[in-house]
């Protein structure tokens, strides 16, 4: 390639935009050319001075300080509004998180206080010489005698074919609410059924069963037809919830 | 989304760090200061405006650039400098170089900022921008190319005029200065020479 040719490449060379393979031609023509030497000689010291001239002007400070107040603060792009998004989305989830964990919190600090309350009345009774006001395992005994006593009224099962046998029942109060006490025995074990108005336990009442260990205690509950019903006893879970589906088929 | 959008950026992280040249640039091109920083006053609250549409991972700074020239040329300093200044037909072919043992090349060794100064002022809008975002700024030609909205050919063209224009006018100056008392300055480039 002749020097003229080259000199066109001269200032893209210098500007560093020429591609690669050249650039290593250019590079090894100027090494052997004199005439092209001196004259990218006289190119970089024409840009050098633009450059070192050029840097002229410096803003003032005061008009520095009032852009500068102007954008400071200013929007945010890329993560910065994922971010935002992101960082609005977590609140969310931990306001929502803790209102929930809060409130099964207090759900289940209350479902406790009843759970405790009835387990007292539980062992109490057992301990007590007479347990029941009405000493029967008839149930047609039993459900009539609570008429008059209490605001409502409710079917037992029969528990022909099962281990369970009514032992009689007894009115109570929760709430200074009065409801039904139930004694029910299996294999020597005393089982409490409390029957109340479903809107005598606070919180929001399920029809599923719950069955949770009070004290050591299976409790399980469950509300139909306007009633709670709440069974306590030391026997196992599968025990409590066979006695607890005998209720259930009694009532629905 | 690029990788690059989820990293948290702000405007004024970005913009900041390009106020001072683009200060300079704008006063460049006003050859006002009060011009000059209602242009750049003016640039920063479009860019701001338009911050929610610049597309993350492309260039701010020749975005920025490109905001401040068509602001520049959409003022009234502005129109009127590219009505007065006529355009010269471009053609991708580039210049011939600059001669040898030019005036420029002793001019840089005894560094006479003020004249290189006036030569570049005198150049026109269009080979002064491009000159100053070239070897000033130090854009690449794809960002020249953005910035000034041209082709890449007419980046080298026009940069190739640029300075030997550039080079022409200083030529004009040192010989006129020698003229008119720059005698000191003619013994040394003849020194050098």
């Amino acid at each position: 390639m002749v020097c003229e040719t080259w000199k066109t490449q001269l200032d893209i060379y210098l500007d560093g935009e020429l591609p690669l393979e050249q650039t290593h031609d250019l590079d090894a023509h100027i090494r052997n050319c004199a005439s092209c030497a001196a004259d990218a000689l006289v190119r970089v010291q024409l840009k050098r001075c633009v450059q070192a001239a050029g840097e002229r002007f410096a803003p003032r400070a005061q008009f520095r300080r009032e852009l500068y107040r102007t954008i400071a603060g200013k929007p945010i792009r890329g993560m910065l509004s994922w971010n935002w998004v992101m960082a609005v989305a977590m609140v969310l989830i931990f306001v929502t998180g803790l209102a929930v964990t809060y409130r099964v919190h207090d759900r289940s600090g209350q479902d406790r206080a009843v759970y405790g309350e009835l387990t007292d009345l539980h062992v109490a009774t057992l301990a007590s010489l007479s347990p029941v006001d009405v000493p029967s395992s008839d149930r047609h005994t039993v459900k009539p005698w609570f008429e008059g006593k209490i605001p409502f009224t409710f079917d037992l099962p029969e528990l022909h074919n099962s281990d369970f046998s009514l032992q009689g029942g007894r009115v109570t109060y929760l709430g200074q609410t009065p409801g039904a006490h139930l004694i029910y025995r299996v294999r020597r074990h005393e089982i409490s059924v409390f029957i109340f108005p479903e809107q005598v336990v606070p919180g929001d009442r399920e029809e599923r069963s719950r069955l949770v260990k009070e004290l050591s205690f299976n409790v399980e509950t469950w509300s139909h037809a306007g009633l709670w019903y709440c069974l306590i006893g030391d026997v196992s879970a599968t025990d409590i919830d066979n006695l607890a589906e005998l209720l259930k088929g009694a009532s629905s | 989304m690029s990788a690059a959008e989820f990293q948290p950026i702000s405007f004024e992280e970005l913009a900041v760090p390009l106020f001072d040249q683009l200060y300079n640039f704008a006063h460049w091109l006003t050859r006002d200061r009060s011009e000059a920083e209602d242009l750049v006053q003016e640039t920063y609250a479009k860019a701001l405006r338009g911050f929610s549409s610049f597309q993350l991972g492309t260039n701010f700074r020749a975005w920025m650039y490109r905001i401040l020239r068509n602001t520049f040329l959409t003022s009234r300093t502005g129109l009127k400098t590219t009505m007065t200044v006529p355009l010269e037909p471009e053609e991708d072919n580039l210049e011939l170089p600059i001669e040898r043992e030019t005036p420029e090349a002793m001019l840089i060794e005894r560094s006479n900022w003020q004249l290189i100064q006036n030569a570049i002022e005198e150049l026109p809008l269009h080979y002064r921008e491009i000159l100053l975002l070239c070897d000033l700024e130090e854009l690449s030609y794809c960002e020249i190319s953005e910035t000034l909205s041209i082709p890449l050919g007419t980046v080298m063209s026009r940069l190739s005029r640029a300075r030997n224009t550039l080079a022409g006018l200083v030529r004009r100056k040192l010989e006129g200065g020698t003229v008119n008392g720059l005698r000191n300055l003619e013994d040394t480039t003849r020194h050098l020479s």
